[in-house]
């Protein structure tokens, strides 16, 4: 089962590859990794998506917390949490097509962020739902490039029961 | 006061309560070894890296203390990988101190550069590189807090050139905090209220014993409660000690080379009271059939250890020694009177006629060699359980740990997670270091010892009375005992026929040289061994081709065992 982490890690040297050394080392999944600074500049929010039994999510999480720089980590798996993640998408669009890739990109909400003579590039934000959905659609026009952030997660503020 | 980095690194440690130091010099490091002799401690210059670590190592087993290890950038701090995955797999408090090319130079691949942080990342339990000597300070306290608390284990402390010239005004943090590191020590009431329960309902509870209980300092209260509840104790390789080996209670160790009771009581209890082990694959076989019929108590300080390779019904993250406290207060509170003795009176009975029906034993006639378990039964005999005792890898190890009967804790050093050939020497010279009037013996391969055989010299300059006991069966004999029984004896590349002289090499290095070839000798030589104060090499010429059993070939279940 697919799991996101949400996780504090002293923003130091080195501390990504702590990370990134505990996955490949102990031979967990990693599906997306994504880290940035929050508002405290000595601590970083590393998002993590990964795959794996019970079991094995609980051991990553465990050795996640052993790691001396990381202060702490929240499965967001059973919270309720929003997710996003941002992908820019390089997609030919020959005047033929480009009606249509349009549409497409505004039933999205996508905004065009560059456009030449026979491509487009779209900026699409959305849970791994829509974003699965925008790139099958795009496909038959063929997608040129991509570029994703991997997924950024929070806790929702309001936890209701189930 | 104003220091330089060398000078804050060195004062630093003597705040620390460093006693030794063990170390190699180089260029990086000439700073710190330029100011060496303006501070109490004792620096011991090793033949090797990897030996100072492992010497640094031993001293931190047998004495329950930090060890301390310096070594210079490049190849010295490369030479530490070996001896820094030892201590992480085993869980022992180290401080390694590396020296680094100036950090202008850092990445440049300059002379005598490698990214010690880098490489040893997975087998430290943390490592720094101080870029500025303000940090210094607070680096080091942190590096031996993080080292001696929680699971203990291997820290690094990488220090570029340029930081141990820089000057600073000095001064040493006192207590620490860090957000993203406060080991948890304390056993919940509530797991503690299940475990009571289960004593009460089971009827063959067993203890089941690892390092966590050597390195928690747990042994007097595992003393109490196996004596007061009537329960029976085995042991994994690094639990040796943990428990007297010589009490009728204790049954041996369990696992590939366990004791025929211990690994049957093991599947047969219907309460396994695991104490600071980790279920390493060594010990529990094939995990499908492992204690299939108990109920299993997990008390661990890692919360990583539990439930990484078995289910357990009653975890506890937390300090070993509080959780067996904690368990005999609950006991004693509750005065109600159980009578343990009676209740698991039949189960001892079992596990005795286990025992004596599959003691520990070998074959003596048919050969007119020296049995090497034989020699480890006389080493016993000679120190009536009161020596250190430092094993090589391989058989040689596995015979130490059957045939002698540990009394006490820290009296075994033996490398147990990595299996590092060539640890025992070293290790016995840390150890004598912190227990100078103590007799050492390394229980050595004659494959092993040639690993870090250079220490004599360390030990003749040091005139430390370490003893080093060679089972020279002329075959690498664990590699050999395996091709000789899953791989149709193609001993390939296990034959040592051209071994040195060891009696002559110890001779060469200024140590003392013996050789005993007969059985009837074997008990007088090593006694004159012993009884010298100068290092010595005792090379007993044993059994070719004699195997260590019980043996449970890898993958089955601790049951299913090879005997005699
Ligand atoms: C550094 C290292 N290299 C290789 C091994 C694999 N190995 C395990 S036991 C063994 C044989 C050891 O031979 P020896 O020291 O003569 O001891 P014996 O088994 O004969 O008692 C070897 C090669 C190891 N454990 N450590």
């Amino acid at each position: 089962m697919r799991h996101v982490l949400s996780i504090l890690v002293e923003n130091e040297p080195g501390v990504l590859s702590r990370v990134a050394g505990l996955f490949s080392g102990r031979g967990f999944n990693i599906e997306s990794l994504n880290v940035a600074p929050t508002l405290e500049k000595e601590v970083s929010r590393m998002t993590i998506c990964t795959t794996g039994e019970e079991q094995i999510i609980e051991q990553i999480i465990k050795q996640l917390r052993k790691l001396i720089t990381v202060i702490k980590v929240v499965d967001l798996t059973h919270l309720q949490a929003v997710e996003r993640e941002m992908v820019l998408i390089k997609v030919g669009a020959e005047d033929s097509k480009r009606a249509e890739i349009l549409r497409i990109a505004d039933i999205f909400r996508c905004k065009v962020i560059d456009v030449a003579a026979s491509e487009l590039t779209l900026e699409i934000i959305g849970d791994q739902g829509k974003i699965r959905a925008i790139i099958n659609l795009l496909q038959r026009f063929g997608i040129k490039e991509i570029a994703r952030t991997g997924t950024g997660a929070l806790r929702r503020s309001m936890q209701f029961e189930d | 006061m104003e220091l330089t980095g060398a000078q804050v690194l060195l004062e630093s440690l003597r705040r620390e309560e460093v006693e030794v130091i063990f170390g190699y010099p180089g260029g990086a490091t000439i700073d710190i070894y330029n100011e060496m002799s303006k501070y109490p401690f004792k620096h011991v210059m090793t033949r090797h890296e990897q030996a100072a670590v492992h010497a640094a190592d031993g001293y931190a087993r047998a004495s329950g203390k930090a060890g301390v290890c310096l070594v210079t950038s490049g190849p010295g701090a490369t030479n530490t990988v070996t001896g820094i995955a030892t201590a992480y797999m085993d869980s022992i408090p180290i401080v390694v101190f590396t020296g680094q090319v100036p950090t202008c130079l850092i990445g440049n691949d300059a002379f005598q550069e490698a990214d010690i942080v880098g490489i040893t990342r997975p087998c430290v339990k943390h490592n720094f590189l101080v870029k500025d000597v303000k940090d210094l300070a607070l680096t080091i306290k942190q590096a031996f807090y993080i080292a001696r608390t929680g699971r203990p284990g291997p820290v690094l402390v990488d220090l570029p050139k340029d930081v141990m010239q820089a000057k600073i005004e000095y001064e040493y943090p006192g207590e620490i905090h860090m957000r993203s590191y406060s080991p948890h020590y304390e056993p919940n009431a509530r797991q503690i209220g299940k475990v009571i329960d289960l004593l009460r309902f089971t009827r063959r509870p067993l203890l089941f014993v690892g390092g966590g209980v050597i390195g928690s300092n747990a042994s007097e209260e595992l003393i109490w409660l196996a004596k007061n509840l009537h329960i029976p104790v085995i042991g994994t390789l690094m639990g040796l000690g943990s428990f007297p080996g010589n009490e009728p209670l204790w049954f041996g160790m369990v696992g590939m080379h366990g004791t025929y009771a211990a690994n049957m009581a093991i599947n047969n209890a219907d309460l396994l009271l695991a104490v600071g082990v980790r279920f390493d694959d060594r010990v529990t076989g094939k995990l499908s059939s492992f204690a299939e019929k108990a109920k299993i108590v997990h008390i661990d300080i890692d919360p990583t250890s539990i439930r990484k390779n078995v289910s357990v019904e009653v975890p506890m993250v937390c300090d070993c020694r509080r959780a067996l406290k904690a368990l005999r207060s609950e006991i004693d509170a509750a005065g109600e009177p159980v009578n343990w003795e009676e209740k698991h009176g039949d189960w001892i009975g079992k596990i005795q006629a286990w025992q004596k029906s599959q003691p520990m034993s070998y074959e003596i006639n048919g050969s007119t060699y020296i049995k090497p378990q034989m020699v480890i039964e006389s080493i016993y005999e000679l120190t009536k359980g009161r020596a250190i005792i430092a094993t090589e890898v391989g058989q040689n190890q596995m015979w130490a740990a059957q045939f002698y009967k540990y009394h006490k804790p820290r009296t075994l050093l033996t490398s147990g997670g990595l299996g590092t050939m060539g640890y025992g020497f070293p290790a016995a010279i840390g150890a004598q270091f912190a227990f100078p009037s103590s007799l050492v013996i390394d229980i050595a391969g004659d494959g092993s010892i040639q690993m870090n055989i250079q220490e004599l010299a360390t030990a003749v300059s040091y005139e430390l009375p370490v003893k080093i006991v060679i089972l020279n069966n002329g075959h690498l004999g664990m590699v050999r005992q395996w091709q000789e029984l899953f791989y149709n004896r193609n001993y390939c590349s296990t034959c040592l026929h051209k071994n040195p002289d060891f009696v002559a090499l110890a001779k060469a290095y200024g140590a003392e040289g013996y050789r005993i070839e007969k059985r009837e000798n074997v008990k007088d030589v090593l006694k004159q061994a012993f009884a010298t104060k100068r290092p010595a090499i005792i090379d007993v010429l044993v059994e070719p081709e004699e195997n260590v059993y019980p043996m449970v070939p890898a993958g089955a279940s601790l049951t299913d065992m090879l005997l005699v």
